[in-house]
């Protein structure tokens, strides 16, 4: 399995969903060889403590210090060439040499199936496809028309994942919106993408601390963003939207959690329409600082402009608050009992942010109905259809 | 002797628009959604009357003018009388048709198809009198068998609907309340003198309201012939079968495709070809047989769900947030003497808005999101909410004008109130 990122170093849902997905599997006794690009990626100690009971994970991670990559597939040097010219940046040169090292793993290690998370190690799993003759499955996270929100996307990292997923064996979409997204702006045929939705484990999130008691106790509810602050992402649409709400009720407080490249516009767009007192930025958390502030949140809203899945609404949930969520998002797929809303309708948002605020029936109502049904979303359950189209993949019967 | 007695209900709500809270104070039109939406009530009722009232009413007539004998009767709600009005004058004139041959009963029930009996009787029995003028006034005649909103039923309500002068009530033959006892008997309300009590046959009558086109029934196709039979072997221990059923079974429920206007158009033909049968109407059952025991129904029972209790319309938090807050505010709003927001209130008191915000079995996929106009239970809460706040805004104006009418007594108030407060009792 080639990823990018893993817990506690990840910056986002992908290692999370590579974290998630990969315990699950080694629950069902599929032993999987975890490949990431970095040294840094994740602390052997970390590991241990994870899998330290069930060895069937095992790390490998790419020294960082490797020399220029030089293959003697034409495609490859091609496509280098192109890359170096025009993106020109670190992350590209990552891409590439985390390819190379790639060749070298699969040339030692023994697998049936190569699967590959996101564009970043789709070139890595390509390297690994040629030299072992193993099928490759790509699994996409996010598209790139889901991370620029559709303005100004990378032509080198389409490129990248549509000739990947031309040449795959299998594609697993984390949902049906991104499904649709592949089969429109890609170009591939539906029957080659499964959709396996991402899942979430209870036991992550046991002891979460209770933090902000003090605003609470003062009566004010709280309302929480929490996300990368990009466009992807829609803080704007939050922005806008607490705008309305406060003109109706003052007495709320909103909390954006995370950053990105847009974080300095969205303070100016706080301060210009003069609720900057209301709008409070409290930077990129993880872990149980996050959860905290799930907990105390009275709503989640994920604004999303394009989101493949979004797993932070189930987080909230399983934290303690219920969700308010972009109807573009695959989430809402496998979450019924959740507000939703499109996330250009900021009346439509700050009706409904009302509504939780002011309705304590809501409140409890949508809540405790959303956590009923999010234990329903696993990573077993998907780990489970993520064999099962192993198996369909091998036998050619896709 | 085995009696079918036909009761349909028909009903449509006024459906809440996409009611913003931003609307609250500026907009006191609640029901005139003119989307495309589900919740559009003229283009609900529209569609409706085409593909089930009006093509039902034919087949019912025909069904009149070709047996002398046959009978049935319809309960309608007074806020589904005023959409016809409103909406389909020519609806409502094939329903005075049906009415007019004598042989077609008309039911009481609340005015507003409203859970009133639970929160408020004295609102409860307004109701009805309200509806009983609406009967009147459009068929001429007054009824004598009552039925309650969704046949929510228990003994207190036999009680009350006694006292009230009906000589029959209608409830669901629920299995929990009968027990190994036939619904095909009339019963005495425990507790009543003279009162008689009709229960569904909800087997026979799902048979055709829900099983109709169902292909994973093992007696899929349902025709008039086989359904006669059953009805028939009733005879002999049993007096009467009751088909209760929505109305909207023919042609909305069922669609048109499905032969469902055919087999009511051959029913009662099959049904007399056992020479023992005949279609009675509530009252004519009510008169012609005797009670066989009295039915103790100590808590409510209901023709929903396979609950058959309140469950639909009280069961999370919400709905019981929503209809607290519509009754706490009967005071106030009566007492305001303003006929247009007393109407408001009574038009939000229907049990459907209740019923769409249920969220029982939400993430099936079942009948409750059939039903539901909304997105979502929440959003159904959401708009019923503040519509709900905009009324009671509407109240409290009402009555600080007329404190401050007669504080300054002559003095013409010009300042409006911005914000709802809390109506302080002196």
């Amino acid at each position: 399995m080639f990823g990018w990122e893993f817990p506690p170093h990840n910056s986002g849902g992908l290692g999370t969903a590579c974290f998630g997905l990969t315990r699950a599997l080694a629950g069902r006794n599929i032993e999987v060889i975890f490949v990431l690009p970095k040294k840094v990626g994740v602390s052997s100690s970390y590991a241990k403590m994870v899998f330290a009971d069930e060895r069937r994970v095992t790390f490998h991670e790419v020294a960082s210090s490797l020399k220029p990559y030089v293959t003697s597939e034409g495609y490859i040097r091609e496509r280098d060439a192109f890359l170096r010219d025009i993106y020109g940046n670190t992350l590209l040169q990552e891409v590439r040499r985390y390819a190379l090292r790639a060749r070298e793993i699969a040339k030692k290690e023994h697998f049936d199936v190569i699967h590959a998370h996101d564009w970043l190690s789709f070139l890595a799993g390509l390297e690994a496809k040629r030299v072992s003759g193993k099928p490759l499955i790509l699994h996409m996270h996010a598209t790139e028309f889901d991370r620029t929100g559709g303005q100004g996307v990378n032509q080198e990292v389409y490129d990248i994942e549509r000739s990947a997923m031309e040449q795959a064996d299998g594609i697993i979409a984390v949902s049906n919106f991104t499904k649709q997204k592949i089969v429109e702006h890609y170009g591939i045929p539906a029957h080659k993408i499964e959709v396996i939705h991402n899942g979430i484990d209870e036991c992550d999130y046991a002891d979460i601390p209770e933090r902000l008691m003090e605003i609470k106790r003062s009566g004010q509810k709280i309302v929480l963003f929490a996300g990368r602050i990009t466009i992807q992402k829609g803080p704007e649409y939050f922005i806008r939207a607490a705008q309305r709400v406060l003109e109706h009720n003052p007495n709320v407080l909103f909390l954006v959690a995370g950053s990105g490249d847009m974080e300095r516009q969205i303070m100016l767009e706080a301060a210009h329409l003069g609720i900057s007192d209301r709008v409070i930025f409290v930077g990129f958390l993880r872990g149980n600082d996050l959860n905290a502030v799930y907990k105390a949140a009275d709503l989640f809203v994920m604004p999303s402009v394009s989101e493949p899945f979004g797993i932070t609404p189930l987080e909230s949930i399983i934290a303690g608050a219920p969700v308010l969520i972009s109807k573009q998002s695959g989430v809402s797929e496998v979450l019924t009992h959740a507000l939703k809303t499109d996330f250009w309708d900021t009346e439509d948002m700050a009706n409904k942010i009302l509504g939780v605020v002011s309705h304590r029936s809501l409140w409890q109502t949508l809540w405790g109905n959303s956590r009923e049904e999010v234990k329903k979303v696993t990573w077993d359950t998907a780990s489970k259809k993520c064999i099962d189209y192993y198996a369909r993949v091998l036998c050619g019967g896709m | 002797m085995a009696s079918i007695c036909f009761y349909f209900q028909v009903h449509q709500p006024f459906r809440v628009k996409d009611y913003r809270v931003f609307d609250i104070g500026n907009d006191s039109e609640y029901f005139n959604d003119n989307s495309e939406r589900s919740i559009n009530n003229k283009k609900i009722l529209e569609k409706v009357a085409g593909k089930c009232y009006l093509p039902a009413n034919a087949v019912i007539l025909e069904l009149l003018n070709k047996h002398p004998e046959f009978k049935a009767s319809f309960s309608f709600s007074g806020v589904f009388l005023e959409q016809l009005e409103m909406f389909s004058p020519e609806t409502l004139k094939s329903f005075q048709k049906l009415v007019a041959t004598g042989r077609v009963e008309v039911l009481e029930e609340t005015y507003y198809h409203s859970l009133s009996f639970l929160y408020s009787p004295e609102e409860f029995r307004r109701q009805v009198a309200l509806h009983r003028e609406k009967v009147k006034k459009l068929f001429g005649v007054t009824p004598t068998i009552f039925r309650n909103t969704e046949l929510i039923y228990n003994n207190a309500l036999a009680h009350e609907v006694e006292k009230m002068g009906y000589k029959g009530i209608i409830a669901e033959g629920a299995d929990h309340v009968l027990g190994w006892r036939s619904p095909n008997f009339l019963y005495r309300p425990q507790g009543t003198k003279k009162l008689k009590l009709l229960l569904k046959n909800y087997r026979l009558s799902d048979d055709i309201a829900f099983r109709f086109s169902s292909r994973d029934w093992a007696d899929f196709p349902l025709t008039a012939p086989k359904f006669a039979e059953w009805a028939s072997q009733v005879n002999g221990n049993g007096n009467v079968i009751n088909l209760f059923m929505d109305y909207e079974t023919f042609g909305e429920h069922q669609w048109e495709d499905t032969g469902i206007f055919n087999f009511l158009r051959h029913l009662p033909e099959e049904i007399y070809k056992h020479p023992d049968n005949d279609f009675v109407t509530p009252s004519e059952a009510v008169a012609r047989y005797d009670t066989v025991a009295e039915l103790d129904v100590h808590h409510f029972m209901s023709w929903a769900d396979v609950e058959r209790d309140l469950s639909a319309w009280l069961s999370n938090p919400m709905q019981h947030d929503a209809l607290d807050t519509v009754y706490k505010l009967e005071e106030d709003v009566l007492a305001s003497g303003d006929e247009k927001l007393i109407d408001d209130w009574r038009r939000l008191q229907t049990s459907d808005h209740f019923y769409y915000m249920c969220t029982k079995w939400f993430n099936d996929g079942d009948v409750h999101k059939y039903f539901n106009p909304y997105n979502t239970p929440y959003e159904a809460f959401i708009a019923y909410m503040n519509a709900l706040q905009d009324l009671k805004l509407r109240t409290t104006r009402k009555s600080d004008l007329g404190m401050k009418a007669n504080v300054k007594s002559g003095k013409k108030v010009t300042k409006s109130v911005q914000k709802p407060v809390v109506k302080k009792k002196k």
